[in-house]
């Protein structure tokens, strides 16, 4: 029960909310985290409508509009960031690049969350020697230059989105392993656990049923946090040409690809970058947003504020 | 404290052998460096020839005990692209990284430490709100993308600072101010976290009843106490650096060892890719011996 609704002047406690109206009622006390999900909404609708509705228009070449300036509105409202070196418009491209942008992202962290968390839950819960040999591996992943996993992946398998979804995923993985453990080894000692096993639980009903749902509000929090750096890191890969390949596209493609025009035209790096900045900015609000919602001896902080009567 | 080391160090090498197994055969799968250094008519005398040179007319695992027994010795083998011994090349890169890591981060700790410790001091206050939402923004850019503003504004722009390579101090400006902005975000964020909590903390209390000054009573009695979050993370962010800042290097032509990491695997300079794996392996580990060494000075309970 929470101890949120006041009690005052006698009158009956008021009923629980539901859970969505408590969330959404966290929501509105914290405005920069509901600012941030409406553009996280926004940036998903991109995704999935973009390439329905602009895919022609962002692929159609136009040597007349070469590098055209932002803010002119003659040309209409597709226009207003001006146009890449083949007379793209850039607001139409940025559209519709948001698919794979965030495809690769959401592939990539729940790959990663889904693997590095179950090998995380048995080494933290199963005996010592696996633990070890499972960390080890950890150490010898985290310590792989990416880059060169990259390139393996790109001339091996050749370039798709799925394989740098896969390079991503593999690099995040001891992230979620190495919290998962730490905080299994913690709640394992703890008297619910123990009075599970003592009641003749199995191991995987106690991972499962038991230590899961703790870890879980942990995970979200780190997902979405890692959700902005896989973004990052794919953009990174992108820029120096061993992530996505032309002609699929990326933010991060499209800022490498302004690059060459950086002296006379500024607005074609300018425009993708700005929409990583909001995208991963939104996603650090929303986390630590969530860190408290989902802590439920912090939770009050957001349930208090902004009441009449806190 | 000395069994603690060999542990660790036992631990580390372990993965280290791990590493360098994987990537000398994973890295093998990116191609022959032959058709990328002889031209596409050169004769397959030439061809066998340059393999022989190289020793790569060998099967892999010849290749492989031959590599390990060199290494037994120290020899790290040629580089193909410089022709001089890797471990030089690698070498001379680090010590532009290392340069660059250790300006950084100093740079970024001091900072981050001031203004978090500020934050902390009066939460929810004017300069708590600035620095919390200058310190998101900056946690959240792409560094890649700054250094394009960076370079359009001040290097072509306004023509205060050269646009990249090395030689002057006025190259060095650029790259770190870049890589300073990120770590320093993050930083700034743990710094404040971690101080609210020594704040409020008793002994402070007594401290602000004393009437001490709120200069004494942050950065001498709550600072030693909120560091032991801060210095991990500031581990971690030094240890990305000493990897090789890959895309600022290879934006700002700076010679260090991400950009020579990511020149070699493009070019199947496969020694230079394993010395540079084992040289950064090496700084990385002991620094974490450091930032031990530094927890467990700073907090006489954690001992080892």
């Amino acid at each position: 029960m929470s101890n949120a609704p006041a009690v005052t002047e006698g009158t009956a406690l008021p009923a629980e909310p539901s859970a969505p109206r408590r969330f959404l009622r966290m929501l509105w006390a914290d405005k920069f985290a509901l600012a941030a999900l409406l553009f996280l909404l926004l940036v998903v609708l991109m995704a999935l409508l973009g390439p329905a509705l602009l895919g022609d228009v962002a692929q159609k070449q136009n040597l007349r509009g070469r590098n055209a300036p932002p803010f002119e509105w003659a040309r209409g409202w597709l226009w207003w960031m001006g146009a890449d070196s083949l007379g793209r418009p850039l607001l139409a491209r940025i559209i519709v690049a948001a698919r794979n942008t965030v495809a690769i992202a959401a592939g990539a962290v729940l790959a990663s969350a889904l693997v590095g968390t179950t090998l995380g839950l048995v080494a933290g819960y199963a005996s010592r020697r696996v633990g070890e040999a499972i960390m080890r591996l950890a150490d010898v992943i985290m310590s792989f230059p990416s880059l060169l996993l990259a390139v393996i992946v790109l001339y091996v398998l050749g370039p798709s989105v799925t394989n740098v979804v896969l390079v991503l995923a593999i690099t995040r993985i001891p992230v979620y392993l190495r919290t998962t453990r730490a905080e299994v080894l913690e709640i394992r000692e703890r008297m619910f656990v123990s009075a599970a096993r003592v009641m003749g639980a199995s191991p995987r009903r106690i991972v499962l049923r038991h230590i899961l749902p703790v870890v879980l509000p942990t995970l979200t929090t780190l997902a979405t946090l890692d959700f902005a750096y896989v973004m990052l890191a794919e953009s990174a890969l992108s820029f120096l040409g061993i992530g996505i390949q032309p002609p699929d596209i990326t933010w991060g493609l499209m800022i490498a690809q302004g690059k060459e025009h950086l002296t006379r035209a500024w607005w074609l790096s300018f425009w993708p970058g700005l929409a990583i900045i909001l995208t991963t900015l939104s996603l650090n609000l929303l986390s630590n947003w969530m860190r408290i919602a989902l802590d439920p001896t912090q939770r009050w902080r957001l349930e208090m504020r902004g009441r009449p009567d806190a | 404290m000395l069994t603690f080391i060999r542990k660790r160090s036992l631990a580390s090498l372990v993965s280290l052998v791990g590493l360098v197994v994987l990537v000398f055969f994973l890295s093998r799968l990116t191609g022959d460096p032959t058709d990328l250094y002889l031209p596409l008519d050169a004769t397959d005398e030439m061809r066998a020839r340059f393999r022989e040179i190289y020793g790569l007319d060998d099967p892999l695992l010849v290749q492989f005990g031959r590599y390990v027994g060199d290494l037994l010795r120290l020899d790290f083998g040629d580089s193909i692209r410089k022709a001089r011994p890797a471990i030089e090349v690698v070498l001379e890169a680090f010590v532009w990284t290392l340069q660059l890591a250790l300006v950084t981060m100093a740079l970024v700790t001091v900072a981050a430490i001031v203004v978090g410790s500020l934050a902390a001091f009066r939460v929810g206050g004017f300069f708590d709100r600035v620095s919390g939402i200058l310190s998101l923004v900056a946690a959240s850019a792409p560094d890649f993308w700054i250094a394009i503003v960076a370079i359009v504004v001040f290097a072509v722009g306004l023509g205060w600072l050269p646009t990249s390579g090395t030689g002057t101090p006025w190259h060095w400006v650029l790259p770190i101010a870049v890589l300073f902005i990120r770590p320093f975000g993050l930083i700034v964020q743990v710094v404040r976290g971690s101080m609210i909590s020594a704040l409020s903390s008793p002994y402070v209390k007594t401290a602000r009843a004393k009437g001490l000054r709120p200069r004494k009573i942050i950065f001498v009695h709550a600072l030693r106490n909120a560091m032991l979050p801060v210095i991990t993370v500031i581990g971690d962010q030094a240890a990305s650096l000493l990897n090789g800042a890959v895309v600022i290097e290879t934006i700002f032509g700076f010679p260090g060892v991400g950009k020579l990491m990511i020149d070699s695997i493009l070019q199947r300079d496969f020694t230079v890719v394993l010395a540079s794996i084992m040289v950064t392996a090496l700084a990385i580990f002991l620094m974490n011996l450091l930032i031990d060494l530094a927890y467990a000075t700073l907090d006489p309970r954690i001992r080892h």
